[in-house]
């Protein structure tokens, strides 16, 4: 029998959707390995509630072990995951993905001595163990990664895992006992979760007109702006121009940022980085403009323009503003 | 107080890379230039040593492989670093992600650096890990992914974007920080910081210099194996414009949009 331990991120009363998503693959898997899904959640125990960590189990965790500790730094889950599978036997950790998964799973590789595998796309249940599927050279290729350690570390690619409703009841809660270790406590919270520039909505809109490196600076979002004007759509943007301040955090397609599916994304000057892809893949039709042939993004591109955004964008919202008015 | 710089030799981003059939590994020969995201990390530590407000005395740039990553280090000398330490054995040749990360703290625990800075990610393996692997076996405090590093009363007021939007957090030194590519603009080197490179003091230590066990490194004793390579699911490719003559190129594109009737 082998478990898998899964780590379920909250924040503010709500689980993670990559999270759910992870403990609802976990309990999948689990099934064909003749094992459970566990969830482990750490925070303070006023927030997590018994309520709260017990709706894991309608995804299918079977108990969910709470520890204290401070929220949003990993070292903390550290602690406590290594604890669980120390005493509990677990044969893997599933993550869904994002920045705390992937510095968890890779605490415990050192932590448990233990084989990882990140950006995984699918996994699979072969001979009671697991196999990991991971795109490598820009998805050009997959690896099936087995594991030859004790406890198999899974980071999963963001929106790899299904979120799926077993029906199943409110899984057993059983709060951990364990110890942070000397270097957990080092590092401290100041703030979590602050917002930056405008609120913008881009998660309905039908049309998104989005910007990356490419557009050289701040004001290159003006031109896009324009040209999401005359479509109707709004403007979005890549975390490379988001960190450096060119435009608003919650404009932010890809890995930390937001999933889209519009019916049309014109990406503007974005070389079409996994991070990115994977929060705007599904979108119904893809136009990029890149002066870079090589870039990644024309392949999963419908439409790709090889040539200069500066001087593409502006008359093509004169041409789409005069198509309009015709 | 010491710094020191983990770097990586990676492929040219002009070169295609690919999987050796024979080996099962990724073909390397290709590869020289310095990762770019550890120029950044570079001049993190530069800028922490010419502020002044943490006492640097010497900044190290710390690499593992073959010797061909040598490159690397005379990158990273000739923008600032001091001196260079080059972990270079047949024995690590395939390590996975737990090998690697073991080996490289086995090599930084020799220097016992008061920070050690990296980029966040390579530009060939994507893997983001290996800075919370080596924290954890030097068992110092680590945060990735951060865009902004100041020095607050001996400690680092680091700042991240992550899950709900952007953590600030103070980290105590000794501590692993690995930076994105928003932190800072790295420098160009001078000419003659690029000559007086190669006088630079380098280090070149074996596994068994730094106490690596040699069941932990290495291809056979990944942790986790590479196995059959396959292909994902075919897409089909979509239509490619050169832009010629701008007008031409709009035509088109708005012919396509008109066509989608997303116009």
């Amino acid at each position: 029998m082998t478990n898998i331990l899964v780590y379920a991120l909250h924040y503010e009363g709500a689980f993670n959707k990559n999270s759910l998503g992870a403990v609802s693959e976990a309990a999948r898997l689990a099934a064909e390995i003749g094992g459970e899904a566990h969830a482990l959640v750490l925070g303070s125990k006023a927030e997590l509630t018994d309520e709260l960590c017990g709706t894991l189990g309608t995804y299918g965790a079977t108990t969910v072990h709470r520890a204290e500790g401070p929220e949003g730094l990993s070292q903390p889950v550290v602690d406590a995951m290594a604890k669980v599978i120390s005493d509990g036997g677990h044969g893997y950790a599933l993550f869904g993905g994002g920045l705390l998964g992937f510095e968890i799973g890779a605490g415990l590789v050192a932590r448990l001595d233990a084989g990882v595998t990140m950006e995984v796309t699918a996994v699979n249940a072969r001979d009671g163990k697991l196999v990991a599927e991971r795109p490598i050279l820009q998805d050009s290729s997959i690896s099936d990664v087995e594991y030859r350690s004790s406890v198999g570390v899974i980071i999963g690619r963001l929106n790899a895992f299904e979120i799926v409703e077993r029906g199943s009841g409110a899984a057993a809660v059983v709060d951990v006992d364990y110890e942070l270790s000397e270097w957990s406590t080092k590092a401290t919270m100041v703030q979590r979760g602050e917002q930056r520039g405008a609120d913008v909505n881009i998660e309905d809109a039908d049309i998104l007109i989005a910007g990356g490196r490419g557009l050289g600076k701040a004001e290159g979002f003006e031109a896009l702006e324009a040209l999401a004007g005359s479509l109707g759509g709004a403007v979005a943007a890549t975390r490379a121009v988001v960190d450096a301040g060119w435009y608003s955090y919650s404009a932010q397609i890809g890995q930390t940022g937001k999933t889209v599916a519009p019916k049309l994304y014109l990406a503007a000057g974005i070389s079409g980085a996994i991070q990115h892809k994977v929060g705007m893949q599904s979108s119904e039709n893809i136009v990029a403009i890149n002066k870079d042939s090589n870039a990644p993004i024309f392949e999963f591109s419908d439409l790709g323009i090889v040539g200069d955004l500066n001087k593409i964008v502006p008359k093509l919202t004169e041409a789409v503003k005069a198509k309009k008015g015709s | 107080m010491k710094i020191c710089v983990l770097v990586k030799e990676v492929p040219d981003a002009a070169v295609e890379k690919r999987i050796d059939p024979s080996t099962g590994r990724m073909d390397r020969s290709g590869e020289k230039n310095l990762n770019p995201f550890d120029t950044h990390a570079i001049e993190a530590a530069m800028q922490l040593k010419e502020g002044g407000e943490l006492e640097v005395d010497e900044v190290v740039a710390v690499t593992m492989g073959p010797d061909s990553a040598l490159r690397a280090l005379h990158k990273a000398v000739s923008l600032g670093a001091d001196r260079s330490v080059h972990l270079s054995d047949e024995a690590l040749a395939g390590s996975d992600v737990n090998g690697t990360g073991y080996a490289l703290a086995q090599a930084l625990a020799t220097e016992a650096p008061d920070l050690v800075l990296l980029g966040q990610q390579s530009d060939d393996g994507e893997c983001y890990t290996i800075g919370a692997v080596v924290a954890d076996h030097l068992r110092a405090p680590s945060l990735t992914q951060v865009i902004k590093i100041d020095v607050e009363d001996g400690r680092l007021r680091c700042e991240r974007q992550a899950e709900y939007g952007y953590d600030t957090v103070l980290v105590e030194l000794p501590a692993v920080i690995s930076v994105g590519d928003a932190i800072n603009e790295p420098r160009y080197p001078s000419l003659k910081a690029i000559m007086g490179a190669k006088k630079k003091p380098l280090a070149k230590v074996a596994a068994g210099d730094v106490g690596i066990a040699p069941d932990r490194v290495g291809y056979d004793n990944a942790r986790a194996h590479c196995g059959a390579f396959h292909d994902p699911p075919a897409k089909s490719a979509g239509q490619i414009i050169e832009d010629e003559d701008t007008n031409e190129t709009v035509e088109k594109i708005v012919a396509w949009l008109d066509e989608r009737k997303l116009i």
